[in-house]
């Protein structure tokens, strides 16, 4: 290639070399996307993420009840009236990620605050009934929630997320399911 | 390599094999007749320390591997099945587990040897960035070789360091899931981290490699950051220093078999004994002792996101240090201004390790934060800075001249003659 002899048109020499230099990066490409794409939660993963019954009657007011669905923890926590009292009567303009309590439960069902049991810091399991809103609080860099999981000091950008549930009687709930109502 | 050979093929055979594939020729050139500067210190052994750890690794790695399980249900119980039942597996494990934290020591100590004598600067900016390369690869093998015995902290250790990906705006989530193989750390993911904890340290061997081509091009920087200038500046690799870097490692050794023997799970954290459990997080998660600069950093921002880029940043930002640093004076030892900001920097990353371990509240965060600042400060402003400002001491008009004196050497010249450009290595 020391001097290469340009003709002043394009040869076909010219076109063979863009074209199959133009296929290889296509194909090199192409094949990028299954090895990726294995990356992926796969089917059976996906498939165990099927919705899941929770009988409500065995948790004691006070309590929190810690599940799995989707390999995820959940908290079910049967809140008492001073919890939902204090989640209600927070200004909400006031917090980083304003929402009011009764968008996090549902219309009816106040008693109950069903969330995502990792701190949306990093993942880690905030401990319950702890922390300056007796909400919860993670041991790992600090963040607090309040009684609605709302976050209220430290490090967590957003609320515990509420997952999608739904009542399917007054005393039972399946999480993952919404209500088609 | 680039420098042509003086080795010369004694028997037939030696010749015969020279002609068909050189590599006897390029070790001599590389290992054996290779000019190093005379006044090279034992700080100079820690590149040889380092090949010795990386291969310590890798053979007591595929020997764990041949006993280890990567499931969620069974990892645990085969570590505790290599530490009981397997012959001798008690020694590979915990050669292997505290083998991790001598590399790190000797990185460190190879690392911060390169900032005191300035052996990033120019000619040497390609070998130093691919040594950030190496110590990146190395924090992602150690993290993953971490999680592997499914212990509490490996299962936290994963869930923590994964969801920092998390932070990245609108595709943080999908990233995670793909990084996870699910919707939280699982089976999938130990798999997986296992599959790249036994790659990653052959894709390292791959970069030393270039590491050590790249050393070989300029030579090595020494004690008075000045190039070799005639051959009485420089002794042969062989014996000189073949001798010193093999009693050093030696030594090393001896301190390595002290971890191993006589405190093996002093570096760790007993929680790791406890099987993985999703449900709860230990009380107090830390990572392993030479991620702590860097954790301290992640927790002083008060900002998810700001915090995961100051931590990356921490690392990135040493890839540019031979620009940020505008001193043309390699060595520290002629910089009385900078040596002292030097040493504030080191008091400085020792620092942000002790915070690291500690909880993330009132003064330690305050202070954590004053560290940080205090860090990329260093890069920023003390770097650049200096080297306009600071006047150095006179040099050596040679390395023979520093270590024999100047009346010795006879040449005659004024000693005064600072700070000359140094573009050649």
């Amino acid at each position: 290639m020391a001097h290469p002899t340009h003709a002043v048109e394009p040869t076909r020499r010219d076109f063979l070399f863009i074209a199959t230099g133009a296929a290889a990066a296509v194909s090199g490409a192409t094949l990028v996307w299954p090895f990726v794409q294995s990356l992926a939660p796969d089917a059976a993963t996906v498939a165990a993420g099927a919705p899941v019954e929770v009988d409500l009657t065995p948790i004691a007011e006070g309590q929190i009840v810690k599940l799995f669905w989707r390999g995820k923890l959940i908290f079910v926590r049967n809140r008492t009236p001073a919890e939902i009292k204090a989640a209600e009567d927070v200004n909400v303009a006031t917090l980083r990620d304003p929402q009011a309590d009764a968008a996090r439960v549902k219309a009816g069902h106040a008693q109950w605050l069903v969330v995502y049991g990792n701190c949306t810091h990093l993942g880690c399991v905030p401990l319950g009934h702890q922390g300056e809103y007796e909400g919860w609080f993670c041991p790992c860099h600090g963040s607090i929630f309040d009684t609605s999981g709302r976050v209220r000091g430290g490090p967590a950008p957003t609320n515990l997320p509420v997952p999608p549930y739904t009542f399917t009687s007054d005393t039972k709930i399946v999480i993952g399911q919404e209500a088609t109502a | 390599m680039s420098h042509s050979t003086t080795y010369v093929p004694k028997s037939a055979f030696a010749k015969w094999f020279e002609t068909r594939l050189p590599v006897a020729g390029l070790v001599h050139s590389s290992f054996i007749a290779f000019p190093v500067p005379r006044n090279l210190t034992y700080f100079w052994t820690f590149g040889a320390i380092l090949v010795f750890m990386l291969a310590a690794q890798i053979v007591t790695g595929v020997f764990l591997a041949m006993y280890y399980t990567p499931n969620a249900a069974m990892a645990f119980q085969s570590v505790e099945h290599i530490m009981r039942d397997v012959n001798y597996g008690w020694l590979l494990r915990y050669l292997h587990a505290n083998g991790a934290s001598m590399f790190f020591i000797a990185v460190y100590i190879h690392i911060f040897r390169n900032f005191y004598y300035g052996s990033y600067k120019a000619p040497r900016e390609v070998l130093y960035i691919l040594g950030v390369v190496i110590f990146i690869l190395m924090m992602a093998t150690a993290f993953m070789g971490y999680v592997l015995p499914w212990g509490q902290m490996s299962f936290w250790g994963a869930t923590v360091i994964t969801n920092l990906f998390s932070a990245i705006p609108l595709v943080g989530d999908t990233i995670v899931s793909y990084l996870w193989g699910g919707y939280a750390v699982g089976n999938p993911t130990l798999n997986r981290f296992f599959s790249l904890h036994f790659l990653l340290p052959f894709m390292i061997a791959g970069v030393v490699i270039l590491h050590v081509w790249a050393l070989h091009v300029p030579g090595q920087n020494n004690p008075t950051g000045i190039p070799i200038k005639s051959g009485k500046d420089a002794v042969p690799f062989t014996p000189y220093a073949t001798i010193k870097d093999v009693f050093a490692v030696v030594v090393f050794m001896l301190f390595f078999a002290w971890w191993v023997f006589y405190i093996p799970n002093y570096l760790g954290h007993a929680d790791n004994y406890i099987p993985a459990n999703p449900a709860v997080t230990p009380a107090h998660i830390v990572p392993e002792w030479y991620f702590l600069p860097f954790y301290a950093i992640l927790r002083a921002i008060p900002d998810k996101l700001g915090g995961v880029i100051a931590m990356f940043s921490a690392i990135v930002i040493w890839v540019f240090m031979p620009w940020l640093d505008t001193s043309k004076v390699r060595s520290t030892a002629y910089r009385p201004l900078y040596k002292q900001f030097f040493w504030v920097f080191v008091a400085v990353c020792v620092l942000l390790g002790w915070l690291g371990a500690k909880p993330a509240e009132g003064y330690y965060t305050l202070a954590a934060q004053i560290c940080t600042v205090y860090y990329f400060a260093h890069f920023l402003i003390v770097l650049p800075v200096l080297g306009f400002i600071e006047r150095p001491l006179p040099l050596p008009n040679s390395i023979l001249e520093s270590v024999m004196g100047v009346q010795k050497v006879g040449a005659g010249m004024p000693a005064g003659a600072h700070a000359e450009p140094q573009s050649k290595g």
